[in-house]
């Protein structure tokens, strides 16, 4: 057993799989902590304390960068590596080129949240990133294709496992989403400055063509990588249907692309556009909860493993999620609930069930099934795996259920009219109804971070344990030689 | 050969084509149209590039995000048209590189604040919203008002905009197309050999931020907010001719 866990790390490339899982950790905990305190400045405003760096409107680009690229990337290109690893019994194919991609990722979130702090953005949602780091993202990003393919080369099985058609399936679409998205003229080539090639309502039809598949292809379509994987992995049983997987990726991958239109409902934008990006979004409700069929449906004959065991309760949770807002998001999507919901807290409360619920909790689950076998040990505490379940679990309820109140409440008194056919309320009275929503859902974040630490105190004490362990079992070897040699 | 999922599955090179193909269809189909479909964007008067100082006062409210709270898209609805005005058109917005209609209204949309409060409100608001919103929880930007306005690349930056199709001149011909489009006094504005003396023009044409003796970043961004949903003459159109672009 210990013998054939050793050859394991000599022949896989580990190494780059650790540090891509500490640093989404790291920031995971930044980013999530940041969203935190920008929803408590929305509480509480005297927060923003003055400081133009830490104000709203420059810290909310730095928590969308820090949790969707720098913990949800980090998380992907840890899983990607090891998946593609494992599933095709090959050693990943270039140490170094790997290695650039950790250091390509690394810089770019780095680079680009001081510079938002700054005020240099693009003033693009989730594609804020200035020129120069849009070209490091784009260098890295050919590297991440090019380690990954590769590797898929040198498997020793003929076929190529689910898994890995969807982590391709978004290395390829992140690839045409981020380069048309960023296509700018810079001012200068010393200036931080770019202006977008597109203006108006084409700008803003690539923006959301962007912005949704960031969500469809980077949030879901890795993340469901990851579920191909690590659930069947975590029950101990295949997956539950290998027809369900094909339609699944098939469709997924087709209509998601069409869907991004939505977000421009009742706007500039021609009505059959977003009309038709409407009936794609609806039609997308079956590949998606297809796949969430699949993946719970892995567990059949083996659902007692909900009570024993943790990790599942992530993933399975992770996917019921994953099921409740893509059920959601198709409702959002048709024109007379978008009336109300746009611009509201409703979609934030959306878009965190589906971030809070599938996207961390899933990688929470497949990293505490991780972290071990990387590092082989055992988790230090399983009972720590239960408390952070359950804090991220109520943080995700105070979350959404305060923004469903805030975010239907505000649409409903922005639209309501008074017996004289005035409008009812002032835009301000709105602001003042959300304050104690907005103060539950500060709350709702404070408990997921909360979970987030208990997660980073159980992963820093099992390494420590695998490093005393293997110092133990250094020294033991270390004292059998000298008696031998004595 | 037999026809079979399985032939794409062990064919990693088959596999990214097919999937090349599937993700780009979609994309394609929506996007390409916009550019050839006539009546994407409406025909109407009025709308113009920025002049330098609005320009400048357009990068410092992207540089701050205040996208991030704020619209600029007036949807067609009765509780939208009495809180903010006429629907916004694509064509209000054809000039924005990018543009920022903006996805979440925790702050009002902006679309048409343009000349609905006086620029000595704004100057108030911005250093403080809670002087004349006491319920406001937007964050004061007192530094607009201690910042001098860096207008040292506004010509470079007219530059790239005019490569990205913002009709700033550069050439006397040039010049002369947009005097024949925008009138003589705008087209003044958008030549780029003047940039600088038309946007220290500008800055003293009015007191923004209610001192003439200082060039401010609110100086810049009262000016951009002060043309917002401004330029577009409704009374000149009958109402029912919008909906036709819709």
């Amino acid at each position: 057993m210990a013998h054939s866990a050793a050859a394991a790390t000599t022949q896989y490339n580990y190494d780059i799989i650790k540090k891509f899982a500490l640093m989404a950790l790291v920031w995971g905990l930044l980013g999530m902590s940041a969203g935190t305190y920008i929803a408590a400045e929305l509480a509480f405003p005297f927060l923003n304390f003055d400081i133009a760096e830490i104000t709203f409107g420059r810290l909310r680009p730095v928590h969308t960068t820090l949790v969707i690229f720098g913990f949800g990337g980090s998380a992907l290109f840890a899983t990607s590596y090891y998946v593609v690893q494992r599933t095709s019994q090959a050693r990943l194919a270039s140490d170094w080129m790997a290695n650039l991609t950790f250091w390509g990722w690394q810089l770019s979130v780095l680079i680009g949240i001081i510079g938002y702090m700054n005020g240099i953005t693009e003033g693009k949602e989730y594609a804020e990133f200035p020129w120069y780091v849009d070209l490091l993202i784009t260098v890295t990003w050919v590297l991440y294709l090019l380690v990954f393919v590769m590797t898929l080369m040198r498997r020793s099985q003929p076929h190529i496992y689910v898994a890995n058609w969807f982590y391709l399936a978004f290395i390829l679409a992140t690839a045409i989403l981020h380069v048309f998205r960023n296509l700018s003229v810079p001012v200068g080539l010393f200036n931080t400055t770019s202006y977008s090639l597109y203006s108006g309502v084409q700008d803003a039809m690539v923006q959301w063509w962007y912005g949704h598949n960031a969500v469809g292809f980077f949030l879901t379509a890795a993340f469901l990588g990851m579920m191909y994987y690590f659930v069947p992995k975590q029950a101990g049983r295949p997956i539950y249907s290998y027809r369900l997987s094909i339609i699944h990726f098939w469709a997924l991958s087709f209509m998601y692309m069409w869907v991004g239109g939505h977000h421009l409902h009742w706007t500039a934008l021609p009505d059959w556009a977003s009309s038709l990006a409407a009936a794609f979004s609806i039609m997308l409700l079956l590949p998606s909860w297809g796949g969430m069929i699949n993946g719970i449906m892995t567990l059949s004959g083996a659902w007692d493993k909900l009570r024993t065991d943790p990790i599942m309760l992530f993933l399975i949770t992770a996917l019921s999620f994953y099921g409740m807002s893509t059920f959601e998001g198709p409702m959002m999507s048709l024109k007379s609930v978008n009336a109300l919901s746009h611009y509201t807290d409703w979609t934030v409360g959306h878009v965190h069930s589906g971030a809070l619920g599938w996207v961390a909790m899933i990688s929470f689950g497949s990293f505490y099934h991780l972290i071990p076998r990387l590092w082989e040990t055992r988790l230090y505490s399983v009972k720590l795996v239960y408390v952070h379940f359950w804090l991220a679990t109520i943080g995700i309820v105070l979350y959404i259920a305060s923004m469903w109140v805030s975010g239907i409440g505000q649409g409903l008194m922005l639209r309501a009219f008074d017996d004289y056919g005035n409008l009812a309320y002032t835009f301000i009275e709105s602001v003042v109804f959300m304050h104690w929503p907005l103060v539950v859902r500060m709350i709702g974040g404070m408990f997921f971070v909360s979970g987030v630490v208990v997660m980073a105190v159980n992963v820093a004490m099992t390494i420590r344990n695998a490093k005393l362990e293997q110092a133990a079992l250094e020294a033991k070897i270390a004292a059998k030689m000298a008696k031998a040699g004595a | 050969m037999k026809l079979s999922h399985e032939s794409i599955e062990i064919n990693a090179g088959l596999m990214i084509v097919l999937t090349l193909i599937a993700i780009s269809i979609g994309g394609l189909v929506e996007i390409v149209p916009l550019y050839y479909i006539k009546d994407t964007i409406e025909k109407v008067d009025g709308v113009r590039p920025y002049t330098p100082l609005e320009q400048r006062g357009r990068d410092i409210y992207i540089r701050e995000g205040c996208y991030t709270c704020h619209s600029q898209m007036i949807r067609p609805f009765r509780d939208e048209h009495m809180r903010y005005g006429h629907y916004s058109l694509a064509a209000e917005s054809k000039y924005d590189h990018p543009f920022q209609w903006g996805s979440k209204r925790t702050g009002p949309d902006l679309g048409r604040v343009g000349r609905k409060y006086s620029n000595a409100w704004h100057t108030q608001h911005l250093n403080n919203p809670r002087d004349v919103v006491p319920e406001s929880i937007m964050p004061n930007y007192p530094w607009l008002l201690r910042n001098e306005l860096d207008y040292s690349d506004v010509a470079d930056r007219m530059r790239a905009l005019k490569i990205v199709g913002v009709p700033y001149s550069e050439t006397e011909e040039e010049y002369l197309a947009n005097v024949e489009q925008f009138g003589a006094a705008m087209a003044d504005q958008f030549d780029i050999n003047r940039a600088d003396q038309n946007l220290l023009a500008q800055a003293q044409s009015e007191d923004w931020d209610g001192d003439r003796t200082r060039l401010t970043e609110m100086d810049a961004l009262v000016a951009y907010l002060q043309v917002l949903g401004t330029m577009v003459d409704f009374t000149q159109y009958d109402e029912g001719y919008f909906a036709e672009f819709r």
